[in-house]
């Protein structure tokens, strides 16, 4: 019995020893750690995160899911770095850039004497390394787009030690932005593999931990399929707080898998998780009635950067015989019906009845939480069904003896709306919609789909008429949009693969957005990029519906919690959060 | 009591049940379709007997939405009224049972999401639900039967091939096929169109489970005495299904039928997350149970549980008639 009992005290002695966080390294003198302004905080504890799904990959040059690149967040480290509280870029593992007067080179000064999470120093070689594998065409990383300017990589050179220069073949405005979250690989660890070919089967999740090595606050600790993901603290980490602690505060970094938000947010309640960002407007106020501030911190950060619209099928449906979503695009095709049903929608409902009234009414594609590109001019149409009425007369369009909208053919104006089932925000703006637009006479259905259903007619086949979307709440930057805006962008969601611009604004649309990349001053470039949403909003691709407010909650023993509009919300600070104990939470009440 | 007067009670409740559904548009104050905006999730009307003089006995209708918080003024209740125009019989109405004065809102169960009327809402959803659990169930327990009873009936290869082709179809992943289906057929349904769907593919899904146990019963028939001996006689196997095998499935047909409906009305739920499913403005229970997905709305607002309730008394009833038309059933064999 005895010697039973001294082996479960040893067992638990080595369980304390090897579950234990390593304590961070002292600040060594010749390395050049960042310090942070933020108020300092207790070190210890461990904070819990719900996510929506599995991680995919931890490798970040392969992970293409928001999930992945989340859980990598915590482990990994970019040269320049956009702040999602202030929405500008600043110093990282780059402590200072330079750029020559005619925009093509950036000279980035490296960090000296800072390690990896082995322990292994970080030099200019780990950056050029990161950056072959990057613009690698074999690797084909989802980010290699972004270091391709006119088909050509972006050049990294070596100048000494811990200078490095990134060369590009025509200028790029905010070319430092695109340093943000390129993770900067262990030329130590992966330079052997990667000239074996073996790169793409590195860091999958069953990678055993001391092989994943970062620059980030924290590293792998441990995985736990179909459970959780922990990471612990990097001893290395190359941040420390105002009075020289090394950062981060946090012993343990928890991700969790909670499935959908409902599902997070009862782990929340329960108190199973510290943290939960993107809640619905429902939720949000769930929570609020539950406690208050004693309970919860709860923030509402105002509008997001995403845009929900209506989006009609403007594509050019040539050979793939669809007769009739093809007689109803002569109506899409028309500005008038566009504009009309635009007036016809009460875009205040939406707000007030599918967000709860936390959220934004939206005429054009840049929402007002996008605080240095929005266009503050842009005309806000009333709503008002007479001026709908009007627009559709002039088009040629009338009605008939059961008030039903009827087009010059005397064909019944009635069309479908695809919407996801999944996201019941949308599927309440698809039905208000609905009910609007039954005011003008048009009879419109909703049809309720699966996601990855709905994509494939979006994207592949388009074979629908009209549909719900949302799209944005990424980087800021006009440049983040090219893809939507730009006539042969991959997202140029209401006409597809175009090979030159259908319409006279299209073209212009183009123009502008290129020029707009080129131009380094961001005055000129927001003078541009103004002159974007005007085109936009005057010719109505996509009819802007609203945008929802970004809401998160924290325990109040959460401490540095500054969430922010820009992903990722909460835990973009991860670096500076800690959890307040007994004595200082009694004082923050 | 006597078997068949216990029969009459459930039947007549059911009957009244089923008719308040029929009359719906005439016990509808609001067409459901019909969005009262400014008062999203406003809870059921408090009667009140105290109107702007002093008492008053006919009752007062207060409201409060839960969504803004903001209570709207007290209106009186008045019977008979005229309203909003709806079909019934192929005419064309406006009298309703009962209403308040415009710009008074009577919300007798509450109002959903978009402020509109619960009550209107469940009663013309019933019509809907009840018609397709009501059809469904009975197209997949004709199917159950015929394919049933000839299974267990001729037995041997004929068997064999029957139940191999029902676990086959068990078997059979739904979710694709369903994905499929829509992805097949055009996105604009008309509303009959949808509700033809729904019942063919609730009911056509739905008869492999009871038609295993109406095997069942068939394949212990077959062996009974007085059935070997009616063979014996001479008796052919149409004349030994319709005097023997058949009545012997009663009892099983309608407990399967009190679980089925129910059962079928949810399903429909699940069918419009497909797309498939009655889809907005129409109601159906399905499509109200749905927006209790929302764990927020579960927890906040009780009075969207309306539907699921209607449904708990709708199995019930036929619960109780299918039992009782057992019993009638078990008494007369004797």
């Amino acid at each position: 019995m005895r010697r039973l009992a001294r082996l479960c005290l040893l067992v638990q002695l080595l369980a304390v020893f090897c579950l234990a966080a390593p304590s961070p390294d002292p600040l060594q003198p010749k390395e050049e750690v960042q310090l942070c302004k933020e108020n300092a905080g207790q070190y210890g504890g461990r904070l819990v995160v719900g996510l929506r799904a599995e991680p995919k990959t931890l490798n970040p040059v392969t992970a293409e899911d928001a999930v992945s690149r989340e859980v990598i967040g915590g482990l990994m480290a970019d040269l320049v770095h956009i702040n999602r509280s202030t929405q500008q870029s600043e110093p990282a593992l780059a402590k200072s850039w330079k750029v020559s007067p005619d925009g093509l080179n950036y000279t980035l000064k490296l960090r000296r004497g800072i390690r990896f999470s082995d322990g292994q120093p970080f030099d200019a070689d780990d950056v050029v390394f990161s950056f072959a594998v990057y613009t690698d065409e074999k690797i084909d990383s989802p980010q290699r787009d972004l270091l391709i300017l006119d088909g050509k990589p972006i050049q990294v050179s070596k100048l000494n030690q811990y200078t490095v220069r990134f060369t590009l073949s025509r200028p790029y405005a905010a070319a430092e932005r695109i340093f943000d979250s390129l993770a900067i690989l262990p030329r130590h660890i992966l330079e052997k593999p990667y000239h074996d070919g073996q790169f793409l089967q590195q860091w999958s999740l069953n990678a055993p931990a001391s092989q994943i090595v970062g620059l980030g606050p924290f590293r792998l600790k441990q995985y736990l399929p179909g459970q959780r993901v922990v990471l612990e603290r990097n001893p290395y980490y190359w941040k420390a707080d105002s009075a020289k602690h090394r950062l981060p505060y946090l012993d343990e970094l928890v991700f969790v898998f909670a499935g959908n938000e409902d599902a997070r947010l009862m782990q929340f309640e329960a108190g199973e998780t510290d943290v939960v960002n993107r809640l619905s407007a429902q939720n949000y106020s769930l929570l609020s009635r539950q406690g208050g501030p004693s309970a919860f911190q709860l923030e509402d950060l105002g509008p997001s950067t995403e845009y929900n619209f209506l989006l009609f099928n403007l594509n050019d449906l040539g050979s793939s015989h669809l007769p009739e979503v093809e007689r109803k695009q002569v109506w899409f095709r028309d500005l008038q019906f566009r504009q009309a049903v635009s007036a016809a929608i009460d875009r205040d409902a939406i707000v007030r009845l599918a967000y709860g009234g936390r959220g934004a009414p939206l005429w054009g594609n840049v929402s007002p939480g996008n605080k240095l590109w929005v266009d503050a001019n842009i005309p806000h149409s009333q709503h008002s069904l007479d001026a709908a009425r009007q627009l559709l007369k002039s088009a040629g369009f009338s009605w008939n003896g059961n008030g039903a909208l009827v087009d010059p053919n005397w064909q019944l104006v009635e069309f479908s709306i695809i919407v996801a089932s999944s996201n019941s925000q949308r599927m309440q703006m698809a039905t208000l919609v609905q009910d609007d637009l039954s005011k003008l006479g048009m009879q419109v259905s909703v049809v309720p789909m699966e996601f990855r259903a709905l994509l494939e007619r979006v994207f592949q086949n388009h074979n629908y008429e009209a549909s719900i979307l949302g799209l944005g709440g990424g980087d800021a930057d006009p440049n983040a949009e090219m893809n939507v805006w730009v006539s042969n962008g991959s997202t140029h969601l209401w006409h597809l693969g175009q090979a030159h611009p259908t319409t006279s604004w299209e073209a212009e649309i183009d123009r502008l957005m290129n020029q707009q990349m080129l131009t380094l001053n961001y005055k000129r470039r927001k003078r541009l990029f103004d002159q974007v949403q005007q085109i936009i909003s005057a010719n109505l691709p996509l009819v802007f519906l609203a945008t929802p407010d970004v809401l998160v909650a924290a325990k109040p023993a959460v401490g540095n919690f500054h969430p922010a509009v820009l992903e990722p919300t909460t835990l973009w600070n991860v670096d500076q959060l800690y959890l307040r104990r007994g004595a200082e939470m009694a004082r923050s009440r | 009591m006597r078997p068949r007067s216990a029969i009459l009670l459930p039947a007549a409740l059911l009957a009244l049940w089923h008719l308040a559904f029929f009359c719906a548009g005439f016990l509808s104050p609001y067409d459901p379709a019909e969005q009262a905006r400014e008062l999203p999730y406003s809870a059921p009307a408090r009667w009140q007997f105290r109107g702007p003089e002093g008492f008053h006995l006919r009752p007062y209708s207060c409201a409060v939405s839960a969504a803004t918080e903001q209570p709207v003024p007290c209106y009186p209740l008045h019977f008979f009224v005229h309203g909003w125009q709806y079909r019934f019989l192929g005419l064309k109405w406006n009298l309703h049972l009962f209403g308040v004065p415009s710009p008074g809102r009577i919300a007798v169960l509450g109002t959903d999401a978009y402020g509109r009327d619960l009550w209107s809402r469940l009663l013309f959803g019933g019509r809907i639900s009840l018609a397709i659990g009501l059809l469904a169930t009975l197209a997949s327990l004709v199917l159950a039967t015929l394919i049933g009873t000839v299974s267990g009936y001729y037995g041997k290869w004929t068997d064999e091939l029957l139940m191999g082709g029902a676990e086959l179809f068990l078997v059979v992943p739904w979710l694709y096929f369903l994905l499929a289906l829509r992805a097949m057929l055009p996105l604009h349904l008309s509303a009959s169109a949808t509700f033809l769907l729904v019942v063919g593919v609730i009911g056509s899904l739905g008869w492999a489970r009871p038609m295993r146990l109406i095997r069942g019963v068939v394949l212990s028939a077959r062996e009974r005495n007085y059935v070997l001996a009616a063979r014996g006689f001479g008796a052919s196997d149409t004349y030994l299904l319709r005097r023997h095998i058949a009545p012997s499935t009663a009892g099983v047909l309608l407990t399967q039928a009190a679980l089925l409906v129910p059962q079928f009305v949810a399903a429909e739920a699940a069918l419009s997350f497909f797309g498939l499913g009655i889809s907005e403005p129409v109601p159906s229970w399905g499509n109200m149970l749905a927006a209790l997905q929302q764990y927020s709305v579960l927890v906040s607002y009780w009075w969207m549980l309306a539907p699921a309730i209607a449904l708990v008394v709708t199995s019930v009833m036929y619960c109780w008639l299918a039992e009782a038309l057992q019993r009638s059933l078990k008494s007369s064999s004797i």
